[in-house]
């Protein structure tokens, strides 16, 4: 079936940004001079970006790691023996031992980096569609209830219990009802639904197909970021193959049942992630946000009741009905069932994409995984679950990888992307970008949002610049409560969550009146 | 051109580019009109195919679908993508993001503006650099980040980021 030696260089956006594609072309020039027979492989990413580009050689079956390879290494592997799995420096053993990778429990990035993404047979062979020809032959209810038993909640952030939004949707009663996929991963720190949709994006198919079988919905939305531009590509291809397959279409799987899909590019707003004003933008209107009630459940995308979930979330439920709610329930801790998928980010060494059970501290995360600052220094914050999310004090790092944890200390794991700042970061300038990016992306809804962002800024820009600081940090409180309290979305209603993170656990960034105005059941 | 009585004056003293651009922008809403929340597909096809989507294209989109033309510039303006000048040749989103904040991008922020001579939403004298604020290229392990047009780039440092512009 080969025609030589697989050889494996990733062509996900983050090799590609290493360099990958050079890495791969000078790898078929150098093997064709030397005559050497190889079938090259772009596979997407395994997540050991600090490893990326990471090539891979199979010998006798196994996969054979070297990594970090740039274009002027290749000479020299070949010559090494790379295609035999011939030490090198850059050797990293067999992938799947890397303790990194070993250490992690990858059901829902199973596939990731492992296949070609395009290659349908692959992804069958790799377990592929087990979940949909489950799903095929069960009642709706039936899929509903896995879902809702695996404990699964939505990974986009929000925690919303999943299998209870599809039952929404199923006991509404309407003559047309969608699945729209939340892609718009417009969160600093996060890039698993990025790598889902590059690497495997026929799980994401596979997923969005259960829900529509499961809800009785007939056409799916695949939302996209204009920032991913490769995501768009991939996954426009994957349905076009999916659809030729019969695997989309009039008859999912000799169904019976209808499910299409389609992709839809966002232009760079990043409110349309919140899922009111996601349902807008695909109307095709701006995404301002919507009144809830009504749910999007009930009356969602062109007033037709419609299942809105983010990628990882429908990306997880093919191996829930594959291998069981049980299966998945069995990882996680406390009402955190199943795994997350941990994205390290940020001034951090090892970087990349963990996938774990929850309940695992915080340290472990960014030490052990991590292995500390990129840059050597001590790490002084880690902003986690996103620009509207807190930021966790070094006191707090042995807080448990748990949403309710989470919580408890005025925090929030969100999607899991952990953002690390080393000593050198001032507490001051990231509060005040808060608010920053809460007014150049505020939809301009509510006035606590719209207004209240903007003087957010001056306020912060005052108590920096030591202007009539008593009053000013009063204020800043008081405008932080207001824009909490009084705004319809996430954005406006937590956007004062990292101010509030920095006022409470690093005010000496903010000058000693702020140290002294700390409240007391808070200290750093 | 021979007379037509029924374009406006507005359209005779069209020059022919304005006249095919209004042809294609014609085409493409037409195109793309039957499918179900038209306009952001169709503001994206008009954007890929000419750069930019001319303030021209407001009222024809708007006809071809029946929104007024409130509705169509209200769209055009919500979004940080669409851009209704023409683009350099290339064009540099720099990631203002978190992440990138983390490893330096400030400063390279800096440095893209002092080099191009220009600060965001502008494009140099010579055409060739538009310079975009971007929030987060989901490259996050390997900040900071910059994409020239649809290509993105990792650890990029200013020396990294003077090679990729030269």
């Amino acid at each position: 079936m080969t025609d030589g030696t697989r050889v494996f260089v990733p062509a996900d956006t983050t090799a590609l940004s290493l360099g990958a594609d050079a890495v791969a072309a000078t790898l078929r020039r150098e093997a064709a001079e030397r005559g050497d027979a190889i079938e090259l492989v772009r596979n997407g990413s395994r997540g050991l970006y600090w490893l990326e580009p990471l090539v891979e050689v199979e010998v006798g079956g196994q996969r054979l790691a070297y990594g970090p390879v740039t274009a002027n290494d290749v000479a020299s592997l070949l010559d090494a023996g790379l295609l035999g799995g011939a030490d090198h420096a850059l050797a990293l053993g067999p992938t799947e031992s890397i303790p990194w990778l070993a250490g992690q429990s990858r059901l829902t990035f199973a596939r990731v980096g492992v296949t070609d993404p395009l290659s349908i047979d692959e992804y069958r062979a790799h377990d592929g569609f087990r979940g949909l020809e489950k799903a095929a032959s069960m009642t709706p209810e039936e899929i509903v209830a896995e879902v809702t038993e695996s404990g699964l909640r939505g990974r986009g952030g929000a925690a919303f219990p999943t299998g209870i939004k599809w039952n929404t949707v199923l006991q509404t009663d309407a003559g047309q009802k969608y699945i729209a996929c939340n892609a718009d991963e417009g969160d600093s720190g996060t890039f698993a639904d990025r790598m889902i949709m590059e690497s495997d994006p026929f799980v994401l198919i596979e997923g969005m197909a259960i829900a529509g079988l499961a809800t009785g919905a007939t056409m799916g939305y695949i939302y996209i970021r204009a920032e991913y531009p490769l995501a768009i590509r991939v996954m426009r291809e994957a349905i076009e193959r999916a659809e030729a397959a019969g695997l989309l279409g009039g008859n999912v799987l000799d169904s019976g049942r209808d499910f299409r899909m389609e992709v839809r590019e966002a232009a760079g707003a990043y409110i349309c992630g919140e899922e009111t004003s996601m349902l807008e933008s695909l109307e095709g209107k701006r995404g301002m946000i919507r009144f809830r009630p009504p749910l999007p459940a009930v009356k969602g995308l062109f007033g037709a009741p419609t299942v809105v979930n983010n990628v990882i979330s429908l990306a997880t439920v093919p191996i829930i009905l594959d291998k069981g709610a049980e299966y998945y329930r069995d990882y996680g801790s406390g009402r955190s069932r199943g795994t997350l998928t941990v994205q390290l980010a940020g001034n951090i060494k090892r970087g990349g994409l963990v996938e774990i059970g929850f309940g695992r501290p915080l340290r472990e995360l960014l030490y052990d995984f991590g292995g500390g600052s990129a840059t050597g220094r001590p790490i002084r914050a880690v902003q986690a679950g996103g620009p509207l999310a807190a930021y966790v004090h070094p006191s707090q790092f042995d807080t448990p990888l748990d949403y309710e944890e989470f919580a408890a200390i005025d925090a929030m794991l969100g999607h899991g992307g952990l953002v690390v700042f080393d000593d050198t970061v001032d507490m001051g300038e990231q509060a005040r970008f808060a608010m920053e990016f809460c007014a150049i992306e505020s939809c301009g809804k509510c006035t606590p949002c719209r207004v209240g962002a903007v003087r957010g800024v001056e306020v912060i820009d005052k108590i920096r610049n030591g202007e009539n600081e008593a009053l000013n940090l009063e204020l800043l409180r008081d405008l932080c409560d207001t824009m909490v309290s009084g705004s319809l979305c996430a954005l406006g209603g937590m956007a004062p969550f990292p101010v509030i993170s920095v006022l409470d656990h690093f005010p000496e960034d903010l000058g000693t009146l702020a140290v002294a105005r700390r409240p007391e059941e808070n200290p750093g | 051109m021979p007379a037509n009585d029924a374009r406006t004056a507005d359209e005779q003293a069209m020059t022919e580019p304005d006249r095919q651009t209004r042809q294609t922008i014609r085409a493409i809403a037409e195109s793309g009109a039957s499918q179900a929340g038209a306009l952001l597909p169709i503001l994206h096809s008009i954007q890929d195919e000419l750069g930019y989507v001319p303030e021209a294209a407001v009222p024809i989109v708007a006809e071809v679908l029946n929104l007024s033309r409130a509705e169509v510039h209200g769209v055009v303006s919500f979004y940080h993508l669409f851009r209704t000048d023409p683009p350099g040749k290339q064009t540099l989103y720099v990631c203002r993001a978190e992440a990138c904040q983390s490893m330096g991008s400030r400063e390279l922020e800096r440095h893209a503006r002092e080099r191009l001579g220009i600060g965001y939403h502008e494009t140099t004298a010579d055409g060739r650099f538009s310079l975009e604020p971007i929030y987060c290229l989901g490259n996050c392990a390997c900040s900071p980040a910059v994409m020239i047009d649809e290509d993105v780039y990792g650890r990029v440092t200013p020396e990294r980021l003077d090679e990729l512009l030269d």
